[in-house]
């Protein structure tokens, strides 16, 4: 194995439409680390993972990826990205999970196949490999997206509100098999909404509203204080300010 | 008149005929399954706004070269991935949606083409161009239509899996590392390569009938994209026979009448196709109760 991979921040300042969202970011996910990434609607929690994954350009400042290729992270987007009605059988998403290995031009074998049904096994969905993604309810696409990235087998997951949406029952078994894949060794970042969930399942939190208010041990950087300020900074931020002005909140 | 004279004797007896049936098969099978995947990507006005902006180069090349084949596809397809790349462009450094700025440069293509064709040429001409001559094809069309039909088929081929990630989800293909970007381009060269070589045989206008209507219609038969291949092309060539039938029996134009043997198959499709069509959603399984 090589350098554990690790992704760090420089400063980094990211924008959306060139309106700067996250703003002067220093620090680093650690090797192993599960971190969940905690903040109000719109303080940029999307738009950091879209730019690990190199989906977006960073305006300033400077992402660094160690010992890992880039295209070796694995990335669960928001589930409204994908369109419903597309005519696929839920194997062939999952399938989908050996791109790396496989790519655009090689055969896939009857393992490779054996290898998806494991996945479909693992997280719930044994006989629905046939099946039209059409046919299945939110919660069973999470989990056949999950067997894709349970097959992409990284070393690094980004997953962005995994469990929007989708019932405690499912929530739990998928938590689980985050779980598994943190003592794995891999490393893990989570855009989560219910706080509860954070508190009690995920060791490391980045609090983020535009700038990081707090990253670290998740019951430090939940503080009541921080949450506070949190809110405060997301509301004072004028949607339009043509100049970064650190002492605005 | 017997049915097999119904049925045969206009092609056995009339070399136009044939190779009119010839040209409708082979064009079935390259652009039918381009249609299908249009139709998944959501892109299905994206032919006809793509025929509309292969007329200027067509126009342009007809102007200077009088009716030749070659220059008339060259300028057809120098125009169309003019307009799909600006097209492209707008989209992405703007937030203008790609649809939107397709429309637009199809737009001002076709104004540029009708005028440039109503400077120099006749009435007759501008028909000629618009409507098609599938009766009248010679060696050089049909040859045209199967390079890009055989060209089609094997490209497909070669980036299908490429593509239909690409179509389904281009996030994660470029995460991975998928050349989304590239195969994109591919398939709209292949969508004006075979609007393009369509035209001569059944018109701008009209070839895009026979690239969507038998892929819409595959859509109530089929659940999987290889199954809606399929069905499509078999609905491209049914619909040219039973077109070219009908337009030499009753004496109707040609192109229109492969056309509207399409929409046939598409009406039907929607009313009783097995999927999704408006018997089958009617038909349900009653809600079993004891």
């Amino acid at each position: 194995m090589s350098a554990a991979p690790t992704i760090r921040f420089d400063d980094v300042t990211l924008a959306y439409r060139r309106h700067p969202v996250v703003h002067h970011l220093s620090g680093a996910f650690e090797p192993g680390s599960f971190t969940a990434v905690v903040g109000p609607n719109g303080a940029g929690k999307s738009t950091l993972l879209k730019a690990i994954v190199g989906a977006l350009r960073i305006d300033d400042g400077r992402i660094r990826i160690e010992g890992i290729d880039r295209r070796d992270i694995a990335y669960l987007p928001q589930q409204n990205e994908l369109d419903r009605a597309f005519p696929m059988q839920v194997l062939d998403l999952v399938a989908l999970g050996l791109w790396r290995r496989i790519g655009p031009f090689r055969r896939v074998a009857g393992t490779d196949l054996d290898r998806a049904a494991d996945a479909l096994r693992a997280v719930g969905l044994e006989g629905f490999e046939r099946r039209t993604i059409g046919t299945l309810s939110g919660g069973q696409m999470q989990r056949a997206l999950f067997a894709r990235m349970l097959l992409q087998d990284a070393k690094v997951l980004l997953l962005d509100e995994p469990f929007t949406a989708i019932d405690s029952r499912t929530t739990s078994d998928l938590l689980d098999l985050v779980h598994r894949w943190h003592g794995e060794g891999r490393t893990v970042v989570a855009v989560l909404h219910d706080l509860e969930i954070v508190r009690h399942e995920i060791p490391n939190t980045l609090l983020l509203a535009r700038e990081p208010i707090a990253w670290g041990r998740t019951a430090e950087a939940l503080s009541a204080a921080n949450l506070l300020r949190a809110r405060q900074m997301s509301e004072a931020f004028a949607e339009d300010a043509p100049v970064c002005d650190r002492g605005a909140a | 008149m017997t049915l097999s004279e119904f049925l045969f004797e206009p092609f056995a007896t009339y070399g136009f005929m044939r190779r009119a049936l010839v040209g409708c098969m082979a064009l079935s099978i390259g652009s039918v399954p381009l249609g299908v995947l249009l139709i998944i990507r959501r892109m299905s006005l994206m032919g006809d706004a793509m025929a509309h902006a292969i007329l200027p180069g067509a126009a342009v090349a007809f102007l200077f070269a009088g009716l030749s084949l070659w220059a008339m596809t060259i300028g057809g397809v120098v125009a169309g991935l003019t307009v799909a790349l600006l097209a492209g462009l707008v989209s992405r450094v703007t937030p203008l949606r790609e649809d939107a700025s397709f429309a637009a440069f199809y737009l001002i293509s076709l104004g540029l083409g009708v005028l440039l064709v109503s400077t120099r040429g006749s009435n007759v001409d501008l028909m000629h161009v618009l409507f098609g001559t599938v009766l009248a094809l010679d060696d050089a069309s049909i040859l045209l239509i199967a390079v890009v039909t055989t060209l089609t088929v094997i490209i497909l081929a070669i980036v299908y899996r490429l593509l239909v990630a690409e179509c389904f989800n281009p996030g994660f293909l470029r995460a991975v590392g998928g050349a989304g970007r590239t195969v994109h381009l591919v398939f709209l060269t292949l969508v004006v390569l075979n609007l393009v070589s369509g035209f001569q045989a059944l018109g701008t206008l009209m070839v895009v009938g026979i690239m969507m209507l038998p892929a819409a219609a595959a859509r109530f038969w089929s659940e999987t994209i290889p199954g809606q291949f399929v069905a499509g092309v078999l609905f491209g060539i049914v619909s040219s026979i039973a077109g070219l039938l009908a337009s030499y029996h009753a004496h109707l134009p040609s192109s229109p009448a492969i056309i509207l043997g399409a929409g046939a198959v598409y009406a039907l499709s929607v009313l009783v196709g097995p999927r999704g069509s408006i018997l089958s959603e009617t038909l349900r399984l009653p809600h079993l109760q004891r």
